[in-house]
């Protein structure tokens, strides 16, 4: 799959219809095996302090939370439910008025149980973030399977791993 | 003084902790907003379709969970205690117990620990029933006005 092509499938099943990440106006910008990024445009609605125009830290926590679990969704060759057990946001920085904010996830392990991922975001330069995030999901959790947590074999292909390499690693 | 801290006073003098939410753009988007009808401190985020984050159980977003945790901690230290400054957020760790539902979130916040200059504030949210918390977190937040901080509000 091409790139461009790759990306449309990502920012529809990961923003346009995911309700909270599109009415957040999320961007999807780059998809590919263990990594997602993601773009929030600023806006007035999502100002914590009027005064000084910068973003509320919940519009960073969304999109780090978001953007981690689709970096998890690139890993999964087996399409299971996942959902966040825990996310860890450290606040760095505050994000600069007007500027749009880029997060970048990093899905670095999956388990039969669990994935781990880490995150930034930054205005462009990464290594100048405004926040950083360890966040960790639970795997095969109840309820059926979503089209985006699905989204690894047709999108990545091979490369998304199965639960059968992950056995195999466990018993390694 | 901040708008906020102006409407901080505002509030004491009317008894109504409910107008700190005015003030906050984010917090009036999201519907969240503290109440204290109950005598109690309590911050609900009121149900409506842009927080869900899955369409098939359905669910609400992790992430609307994490930020109002965030939100009832910074209430709380803005109403409960003798805080001069907006407090400012340096960290927080969100652990998800349960998926919510698509109803209301209330939750509650308590300090663990109060220092010179850093505050540790538990919070914990539920939907109908007290007992079966949906998220809970804790969070670090800097509360003296002079220190180099990220103001996140």
């Amino acid at each position: 799959m091409e790139k461009d092509e790759r990306i449309a499938l990502f920012q529809k099943w990961f923003s346009d219809t995911i309700p909270h990440n599109k009415a957040l106006g999320l961007k999807v910008i780059g998809a590919r095996r263990g990594f997602a990024s993601m773009q929030l445009d600023w806006r007035e609605e999502l100002v914590g302090n009027p005064e000084t125009g910068v973003l509320a830290g919940g519009p960073l926590t969304a999109m780090l939370d978001g953007c981690c679990g689709m970096s998890v969704a690139t890993m999964l060759k087996t399409p299971e439910p996942f959902a966040t057990l825990d996310l860890r946001i450290d606040y760095v920085r505050p994000a600069e008025p007007g500027k749009p904010v880029i997060a970048e996830a990093e899905c670095y392990r999956v388990t039969r149980s669990v994935a781990f991922t880490r995150a930034f975001a930054h205005h462009g330069d990464p290594k100048d973030p405004i926040a950083a995030a360890a966040g960790t999901f639970m795997l095969g959790t109840k309820g059926k399977v979503t089209r985006a947590q699905s989204i690894g074999e047709e999108a990545i292909g091979e490369e998304a791993i199965g639960k059968e390499s992950i056995a195999a690693e466990d018993k390694a | 003084m901040s708008a906020l801290l102006q409407r901080l006073a505002e509030a004491r003098k009317a008894g109504d902790v409910g107008r700190l939410a005015e003030a906050i753009p984010y917090a009036r988007w999201m519907k969240i907003a503290p109440e204290n009808g109950t005598g109690e401190l309590l911050t609900r985020m009121r149900y409506h379709d842009d927080l869900i984050g899955n369409t098939f159980l359905p669910a609400i977003h992790g992430g609307t969970l994490g930020a109002m945790l965030e939100m009832t901690a910074i209430f709380h230290l803005l109403w409960e205690t003798e805080t001069e400054t907006v407090p400012k957020i340096v960290n927080i760790t969100v652990d998800y117990l349960r998926s919510a539902r698509p109803v209301d979130v209330i939750a509650r916040a308590t300090v663990t620990k109060q220092g010179r200059r850093m505050v540790n504030v538990f919070a914990e949210a539920w939907q109908d029933d007290r007992a079966k918390p949906v998220a809970t977190a804790n969070a670090h937040f800097l509360v003296k006005s002079s220190d180099d901080a990220p103001p996140s509000l």
